[in-house]
């Protein structure tokens, strides 16, 4: 097991500065200049100062080694020293990865939109494994049934129609027409009293709802189905001719089974979530990480975009990991090599 | 030995490839058309397809048009879907939209479909390719996808935009990247299928008898892994318009003189108050094409795979 923790964690090394490698190359590699929006009254000395300072026209590989440097090292340290408070000796003069626009360090603005991000995105990934887990299992225990053809066209649907429309539609009905809930999330709300925690709840229905309905869909087809894998399974057999009664049977024989690969897709999911924000948050003008870096775009920060970007690469590669690991020690019978 | 050990041989020296394939055409095709999802699915995309593309004979109103008099306006019956703030007509941008989202799917999938059976294929044959392939293609799937279309496209928009013009321009873009981004599950399933055909008698045989390693991946391998490569197919399809749409959703798809499925959602999606009904006919045509591909996709696997017939 630690052999096999080892092994991924090395593989994961390579993998990472191949990806960074892409993300870096990619923005720098692309025509663009950061002093392209500034006022045209800047005399073309100044502007070239500005791009000096900026470390524009270095080299690619110490661009790309300074980056890696403030990312791998400086940043942690930073993000170490604002949570606990300790300061690091000889390390004052670093420099921290700055967004071209705000001119603010970039983990810092990640810090700030994170929690908008969690609360809508996350709240509706954990509301879809809710929803997705009796789903999947009570149409697999009566397959065929009206359950269980309703849940399977009703899951067809929710997964094949994307949720910008979906979320544009619940903005017409509820929004527009029923006028229950605003159509525009409030960031700046904070919850400190009943009202403003009912108001908080109307402004997170919609977008959660609509989100945790896709995800919903997604997993609960995949539930029945290992399910229907572990249902016919001779030891199901064994169980019910123990005389053990049917709820026994599939809630803690069968489930316990099927739940294995079910929860490796879920760890799988997770960085999905932070990239499905990208959408989620333009549909509901959510204040997020997605629309942090769909601004970052728009005004090629590119220091900002290249931070984002790699930071979910970073969250797939772990939670592959994970999710490899988790399926191990759920699964006695998987042997690492 | 016995009659069976005798015949075996024979039999097995065979690429299952005309004879076999033409049989199972009819086979597959039978068992497709009792899957109901299926058969509506393909009447329903059969339908969009046609809709979009006989639609402009029928209702020959130019979708650029603009007409800021009428601006803004309702269903009625000279203008059914109606018109948007610049009293361009919706149901010719709609059909004139369906058009270039249609094609950038199929374009899309065939890039990521040619480029998956290449690398599946290779891998899969070449025992020395495998290891660096897989690797690469383990590594695509770790790039944080989305993120990564949007900045490619906003950073090398405008330089495509002006050596191939706007509308070229920016589906060679998109289609390009949607394609180089979503090989890798067909990939993996192609590596997969060929790693255990490559043992066969049929390929050894055709070894034998002097064909050369193109020769038997073209003629003896490829015929006998179409089945997942047709499936995701259509998953990559319907990927591809639901990718697109995204795109131009975010802003950074196609621009708005180009009118796609996803493009007109964006556009209308700040007029919700006056004019609701402009997004929602864009999203009906993506939701429908997107649903009828996938249901078309599911009768697919099952018909050509009786294991998994009533399971997912």
């Amino acid at each position: 097991m630690a052999r096999f923790l080892v092994r991924r964690l090395l593989v994961a090394i390579p993998t990472l500065i191949a990806i960074s490698f892409i993300i870096f190359a990619v923005l720098d590699l692309a025509p663009g200049d950061p002093t392209g929006n500034l006022p045209l009254t800047i005399p073309a000395e100044v502007r070239e100062q500005v791009r000096r300072s900026l470390g524009v026209d270095d080299p690619f590989l110490i661009k790309y080694a300074k980056w890696a440097r403030q990312f791998f090292v400086y940043e942690p340290i930073s993000l170490f020293e604002n949570a606990t408070g300790i300061t690091f000796p000889g390390q004052e003069g670093r420099l921290r990865i700055l967004s071209w626009q705000t001119r603010s360090p970039v983990s810092d603005l990640i810090v700030q939109r994170l929690p908008q991000t969690l609360w809508v995105v996350g709240l509706a990934y954990l509301l879809g494994i809710v929803i997705a887990i009796p789903v999947g299992v009570y149409s697999a225990y009566r397959q065929y049934s009206i359950f269980d053809q309703v849940g399977t066209l009703v899951s067809m649907i929710g997964f094949s129609v994307p949720t910008f429309f979906t979320g544009l539609l619940a903005i017409i009905v509820f929004s527009v027409h029923l006028k229950w809930f605003p159509s525009i999330y409030d960031t700046t709300l904070v919850v400190r009293d009943w009202p403003s925690f009912v108001q908080q709840l109307r402004q997170m229905i919609m977008p959660v709802t609509v989100l945790a309905f896709f995800n919903a869909s997604q997993l609960s087809r995949f539930m029945r189905s290992t399910m229907l894998d572990n249902i016919h399974q001779d030891y199901a057999r064994t169980a019910r001719s123990k005389g053990l009664k049917e709820r026994v049977v599939i809630l803690q024989h069968v489930l316990r089974n099927s739940l294995i690969p079910v929860v490796t897709l879920i760890a799988l999911g997770i960085p999905g979530v932070f990239t499905g924000a990208i959408i989620t948050e333009q549909i509901f003008r959510v204040n997020g990480l997605g629309d942090l870096l769909i601004r970052g775009i728009y005004n090629s920060d590119i220091p900002l975009v290249q931070t984002i970007t790699f930071m979910f690469a970073v969250l797939i590669v772990f939670f592959n990991i994970l999710a490899d690991v988790a399926y191990g020690y759920l699964d006695p019978r998987i042997r690492y090599v | 030995m016995s009659d069976i050990d005798l015949a075996r041989p024979t039999e097995s020296l065979q690429a299952p490839t005309s004879a076999a394939t033409r049989k199972g055409a009819a086979e597959i095709w039978h068992q497709f058309s009792r899957h109901t999802g299926a058969v509506i699915g393909m009447i329903v995309f059969v339908t969009i397809v046609a809709v979009v593309l006989l639609g402009p004979y029928v209702y020959p109103v130019k979708a650029s048009e603009t007409n800021v008099r009428a601006r803004n306006q309702g269903p009625s019956v000279e203008r059914p879907f109606g018109t948007d703030n610049l009293g361009r007509d919706l149901l010719a941008q709609n059909l004139a939209g369906g058009r270039v989202s249609l094609a950038v799917g199929v374009s899309a999938m065939l890039i990521s479909i040619v480029l998956g059976t290449i690398v599946g294929q290779v891998a899969g044959y070449f025992p020395r390719l495998d290891g660096p392939l897989m690797r690469l293609t383990d590594l695509f799937l770790a790039l944080p996808i989305l993120p990564l279309l949007l900045v490619i496209i906003m950073l090398f928009r405008d330089t495509l935009r002006s050596s191939f013009g706007p509308q070229t321009g920016i589906f060679l873009l998109i289609v390009t990247v949607i394609g180089i981004t979503s090989w890798m599950n067909t990939a993996r399933v192609v590596r997969g299928d060929v790693l255990a055909l490559k043992e066969r008698e049929f390929v050894t045989a055709a070894d034998a008898l002097g064909s050369g390693h193109g020769r038997i991946m073209w003629f003896h391998i490829l015929p006998n892994v179409m089945s997942p490569i047709l499936v995701s197919a259509s998953l990559g399809m319907a990927g591809a318009i639901i990718t697109e749409s995204a795109l131009s959703f975010l802003g950074l798809g196609f621009p708005s003189d180009v009118p796609t499925w996803g493009r007109l959602l964006f556009d209308g999606k700040d007029y919700l108050n006056i004019t609701p009904m402009r997004v929602v006919w864009p999203g009906l045509f993506i939701s429908l094409t997107v649903l009828s591909i996938n249901f078309m996709g599911d009768g697919l696997r099952d018909a050509l795979d009786p294991r998994l017939r009533g399971r997912e």
